[in-house]
């Protein structure tokens, strides 16, 4: 019973510090750029003036639209329940293993493509078809890299991933450090970050995902920003507990749990200060070199299946 | 119990053909009495079919039709009970649906009886190919059920595609049956008779299995549709009543891979890991050409035809995973691919009649079937939008609906690789489950494509802005198929049970480790390697909701209306319509772009110059149409040699007498000389 | 178990997985300076590989080698490469690869088929390397690849020199390396390919007005 409290402890946790995670980068950022930064509380001020504000909807608007926010937030929710953040062995994580964690993104963005087709803009398609052909390209590279990770770790469920990382020690595996590689390239791309996609844009022929919730306001608009915060937290702290697990909490004492957190704010900080630095030094792609940076995702996530298969296995 | 059920399950659809005969004097027989009778033919079905897979039953029957020397033998095992009650859920769904689709036809030019008569027996022949346990029995009911939906087809007769469809459907159909003539001719040379119990006690050698394998995979795949054998499939699919296309794409086709299931595992019994790596390959060109060309389509019925040939791919990829398992010893993994497999096609026969229910009330209200002309939809057909878009996650894969846990356990299939002795098995497996990621994803894009452009957004055109929603009875029968489609994806384990009964009868080994762990788990190899628990996820879904509902009713700004509605933004331009939306053409252009060698794409760009400004012109037409690519690399070809080599005979067709004379002249004395 | 290894054994594999990309990037590349810049990082990671093996197995000779190939593979010959095409004015120019998707499901495939043929040989090996067998093979056999599927002067010849730095690959992995007069001779010669390339770029560009050796069927004496 403590576990499965754990567990939505451990997902509330999620929710709380997903806008304040976000406000990290754009604050490493506005060092980097020379800018003074807002608060780092920015965000959670922008999501409650969101909240409290009127819903405007299009009266072209159906079901499909008022649903889909919901529907974004839910799924998201669900993935932060299974991603372990400070603690493996809980009983959430059994719920759902990698490739269902992928289908709950998949569901998110299915749904919020359709909402983008519904109000019949020429943005909402436009963002829409962008975004199912570039997740079209991503999602197999991101399956390919968990492919390489269940046969490293013969297992798809992410405690025992994490575990078999864990009781690995410090090793140089060359499947793992490809596979490593591809997922921040896809994390990249289906977080909507530069290169990919600009989340600071509201050029329209450039944007992706902003094209998509374009016509979204109010409470509806909170819940798809605070869902995309949420998914930039999981990807970020999927990477991390995967391929540099070490402080997670195995054992479910007082002093493992605090080691835990601490060690993940770091790895969060240090890590969004990687993302800072990448998106500070590079320019956002046109759409078709996106195609390119996703084939190299790919390519690197199948030199990682082969590498694990040609070198690793006697 | 089962006796009678068997025959009342039988006589039903023939009762309804026969029914019909009358239907064109009174046309309400159709709707009153066919109909019906189908489907409490598919209740009792359907309570057949579960009856045999839960308790695993089976019975054999000898009825004294046919030849003097060779009766009639029917078999009820589980597996046989499998597809009768998928059969069945699809034949009640459709005789829901029917009575209101068939009502445009009832001022038509065409007999009413003809498509109630050839339904009738269609399903009646589908019936008893599963039912077949002897060579002759399969081949009669296989040939019924081929030429029935020939007729089906060819119903609307009146324009020359359909025709012309129908006469590719007809000449694939029985050259794919030629085939499977053939691979029972070598089962039954070995196994001395016709029967199938005779010819499972033959001993092939490998050459032998491995040519009447191949001949089966032409036979039953060209039914199927793989590629490159798939070509009947979108012609003849978007041409047929729409029901009629639900039977032919979400049943007839798992017809077919029932037939190849039964000869491969349990007539030809030794199964090779090479068929596998064989299955495994067409499987996934299968399932990426399918959904490549389904992305090109803007004919709502042709693209999910092509959608047919994806799944049919995906069906194959664990099938091959099975038997790659099967033939290297690993029989537990091997059961996991087929349980895989088999919960693919049920889930296929489910969403794809879904779909194509759906899309039939869409042509049947609106009039159109290119998705260019529709949008909006949802508004005006809300219960066939509801229901449509379920098929629509569904056939996309995604939790916690059916279609994802099929595709979850291939890949968890897949994913056992690492336990085979050959490296390059190992390395081409991940590969192949890569393709089939792709194939999920790109299905995904598909599918936002086909919901978007036609239910959401505004109507294209006056039709598609006059439709209004379909009779009861039609959303009644698309309802019946969305709720199976959340309950099988919710409830894995337990299907999987039923299932299990299925696999015991075709390789003796079930996968009792996938329900280990009571009903709200399932795990395929053990609870470490990989679980999913699909009830969780939806009770999940449904708490989170509730939360917000909670968060929102005790934070709710007070004093104004929380949602007003108002003009859509037009950037300060005034006056959006209905044609600056993103077409389905357009929707699809990346993707055309980046995988452009696949399709042969013939392009039309055509401007009306303005006078005084050529430059810029005053209207600007395009038009794009994929063509096919095995036309030109596959059929055409052999086109072209067919017709050398009938001029080549043709030459001896001289015209004159005495030339035909000496003929029969040479002939005898040749015979005469082999006799000696 | 690869966990058993020491770590610079870890390192050997790993880097032998970098090289197999590299192999892949010069395949895909476009940009002529990026395939000379891939190429470098190629030589500069065959070097240190073997600089790894040397420290292994203690034969000090191979650090000769690993020196060499830093030297040459790494620096010297792009440095050439780049000079020339600076003096050629080709900094800029797009080598496009013509069937992008086609050449790397080929290339994936090869790797396969080294893998597949590498295996009965690795069980006779008695190198710590021997894992990376399959690895050099696929290395030579992409560089072949890579000549085959580029119809630029300059882009084949570093397709060339990859094909040498897999076979170079393939000794240090099998047998520990060649004798050192082999190892010298096969140096120099590449050395002096490098230059004689140099010179013939300046004259293919003479007689043809371009380094696409698409052109060179104007050679051809039949007359189509």
């Amino acid at each position: 019973m403590n576990n499965w409290i754990l567990a939505l402890i451990q997902a509330a946790l999620f929710i709380i510090f997903a806008p304040l995670f976000a406000g990290w980068i754009k604050r490493v950022k506005c060092w980097l750029q020379n800018r003074r930064p807002p608060s780092l509380l920015q965000p959670y001020q922008d999501l409650r003036r969101l909240l409290s504000k009127q819903v405007v909807m299009s009266v072209d608007a159906s079901a499909v639209f008022r649903v889909a926010p919901y529907i974004v937030a839910a799924a998201t929710l669900l993935a932060a329940i299974v991603v372990p953040l400070i603690a493996v062995n809980l009983p959430t994580t059994a719920i759902a293993d990698v490739i269902v964690l992928a289908g709950f993104f998949a569901l998110a963005r299915f749904f919020l493509a359709l909402a983008g087709m519904d109000i019949g803009t020429a943005f909402g398609g436009m963002g829409s078809s962008r975004e199912m052909t570039i997740s079209a390209l991503a999602e197999p590279a991101m399956l390919m890299a968990v492919f390489t990770l269940a046969m490293v770790a013969s297992s798809t469920n992410l405690s025992t991933v994490i575990h078999y990382v864990l009781a690995d020690g410090m090793v140089l595996r060359p499947s793992l450090l490809f596979a490593l590689l591809s997922m921040l390239l896809v994390g990249i791309a289906e977080t909507g970050r530069i290169p990919v996609d600009n989340p600071a844009t509201h050029l329209e022929l450039t944007m992706i995902h902003e094209a998509m919730i374009l016509e979204y306001s109010g409470r509806h608009l909170a819940l798809i920003e605070w869902a995309a915060q949420l998914k930039l937290m999981l990807y970020s702290v999927l990477i991390i507990n995967i391929f540099f697990p070490w402080g997670i909490a195995s054992e479910l004492n007082l002093v493992m749990l605090s080691t835990a957190i601490f060690a993940i704010t770091a790895k969060l900080m240090i890590l969004g200060a990687v993302l800072a630095v990448s998106e500070t030094i590079m320019a956002k792609m046109r759409l078709f070199r996106v195609t390119i940076f996703l084939v190299l995702a790919l390519t690197l996530a199948l030199i990682g299946i082969l590498s694990h298969i040609v070198l690793e296995i006697h | 119990m089962s006796d009678t059920f068997l025959l009342v399950t039988l006589f039903l659809p023939v009762a309804s053909a026969l029914a019909s005969l009358f239907a064109d004097r009174y046309p309400v027989v159709m709707r009153k009495l066919a109909f019906p009778l189908l489907g409490l033919g598919g209740i009792f079905g359907v309570f057949l079919g579960l009856d045999t897979l839960l308790h695993g039953n089976s019975a054999t029957f000898v009825y004294p039709l046919g030849l003097p020397w060779l009766n009639w033998h029917l078999r009820l095992d589980s597996l046989a009970g499998f597809f009768i009650a998928l059969i069945s859920i699809v034949v009640v769904a459709v005789s829901f649906f029917g009575p209101g689709y068939i009502r445009e036809f009832e001022h038509g030019k065409q007999p009413l009886s003809i498509l109630g008569l050839f339904t009738g027996l269609f399903i009646e022949g589908m019936y008893l190919v599963v039912l077949a346990d002897d060579a002759y029995s399969f081949m009669i009911a296989w040939e019924l059920m081929s030429l029935t939906s020939y007729f089906l087809v060819t119903y609307q007769h009146q324009r020359a595609a359909n025709r012309r469809a129908g006469f590719l459907y007809l000449l694939m159909a029985e050259v794919g049956a030629l085939a499977i003539l053939l691979s029972f001719g070598i089962l039954a040379g070995f196994g001395d008779g016709f029967t199938f119990d005779a010819m499972r006690t033959a001993h092939l050698s490998f050459t032998w299995s491995t040519i009447a394998f191949s001949l089966g995979l032409l036979g039953f795949g060209m039914k199927a549709g793989i590629v490159p054998i798939h070509v009947w499939l979108p012609e003849a699919h978007p041409v047929a009543p729409s029901h009629i296309s639900a039977l032919m794409s979400g049943v007839m086709l798992k017809v077919a891979i029932y037939g190849f299931m039964r000869l491969s595992y349990d007539l030809i019994g030794n199964v090779q890991w090479t068929w596998g790596v064989a299955l495994l390959a067409v499987g996934c060109i299968s399932a990426l050409f399918g959904v490549l060309y389904a992305l090109m389509q803007h004919d709502l019925k042709r693209l999910l035809a092509y959608h047919s040939v994806e799944n049919i791919g995906i069906i194959f990829i664990g099938l091959g995973l099975s038997m790659i398992f099967y033939g290297t010893g690993h029989e537990l993994l091997g059961t996991l691919g087929l349980v895989a497999a088999l919960y693919h096609t049920l889930n296929h026969a489910i969403f794809k009649s879904l779909l194509f229910l759906g899309a039939g009330a869409v042509l049947q209200r609106s009039h159109e079937h290119d998705m260019e002309y529709m949008g909006g939809l949802l508004s005006r057909m809300p219960w066939t939008g509801l229901f449509f878009l379920i098929g629509c996650i569904s056939i996309s894969a995604l939790p916690p609906f059916n279609g994802f846990v099929s595709e979850w356990l291939t890949f968890q299939t897949a994913l056992q690789a690492p336990s085979l002795q050959s490296g390059v098995l190992r390395a081409v497996i991940p590969l192949a489950a890569a393709s089939l990621a792709l194939t999920g994803a790109l299905a995904a894009a598909c599918f936002v494509k086909v919901y978007g452009i036609s239910f959401l957004g505004l109507p294209r055109t006056r039709n598609a802005r006059r439709t209004s929603e379909a009779s009861r009875g039609m959303v009644f029968g698309q309802g019946l198929l969305a709720v199976l489609c959340l309950i099988f994806g919710v409830f894995p384990s337990m299907t999987i049970n039923a299932i299990n009964n299925a696999t015991l009868a075709l390789t003796h080994h079930s996968l009792d480790t996938a329900t280990a762990h009571g009903w709200l788990w399932l795990t395929p190899v053990s609870a470490q390697t990989a679980s999913y628990s699909a009830p969780l996820v939806l009770l999940g879904v449904l708490l989170a909701l509730v939360a917000w509902a909670i968060v929102y009713y005790i934070l709710r700004p007070s004093g104004h209306a929380d949602t007003v509605r108002g003009p859509t933004w037009d950037c300060g331009f005034g006056g959006l319509n209905p044609r600056m939306q993103y077409t389905a053409t357009a929707f699809a252009m990346p993707i055309r772009r980046i995988f452009s060698p696949v399709w042969r794409l013939h392009e039309k760009i055509e401007r009306e110059p303005r006078k005084g400004l050529p430059e810029e012109p005053a209207e600007i037409r395009y038009q794009l149409h994929a063509e096919d690519i095995t036309w030109k690399w596959i059929y055409q070809p052999i086109e072209r040699l067919l017709n050398i080599i009938a001029r080549s005979v043709g030459r001896i067709q001289t015209g004159h007498l005495r030339h035909y004379l000496t003929y029969t002249f040479v002939t005898l004395i040749l015979l005469l000389w082999l006799i000696t | 178990m690869l966990t058993q290894l020491p770590f610079y054994q870890q390192a050997i594999l790993t880097l032998s997985a970098m090289i197999l990309f590299t192999s892949f990037a010069l395949l895909a590349q476009s940009r002529v300076v990026s395939i000379i810049h891939a190429f470098a990082w190629q030589g500069a990671m065959v070097a240190l590989t073997t600089a790894l093996v040397a420290y292994d197995t203690g034969l000090h000779h191979l650090y000769i080698s690993a020196f060499l190939t830093l030297a040459l593979k790494a620096l010297f010959i792009p440095w050439l490469l780049h000079r020339l095409i600076r003096r050629l004015g080709l900094i800029r120019e797009l080598h496009t690869v013509e069937h992008p998707v086609m050449t790397m499901m080929i290339a994936t495939s090869l790797v396969i088929f080294c893998y597949y043929v590498a295996q009965p040989i690795e069980q006779f090996s008695e190198t710590i390397t021997r894992n990376t067998i399959a690895i050099s093979m696929s290395v030579i056999l992409l560089g072949m690849l890579m000549l085959i599927s580029r119809n630029k002067a300059v882009s084949q010849v570093v397709g060339f020199m990859s094909l040498e730095n897999g076979l170079f690959f393939a000794a240090i992995s099998a047998t520990n390396g060649m004798p050192m007069v082999v190892e010298l001779g096969i140096a120099f010669d590449v050395l002096i390919a490098a230059v004689i390339f140099g010179v013939f770029f300046f004259h293919i560009r003479d007689s043809f007005d371009s380094l696409d050796v698409s052109q060179f069927h104007r050679l051809s004496e039949s007359d189509e």
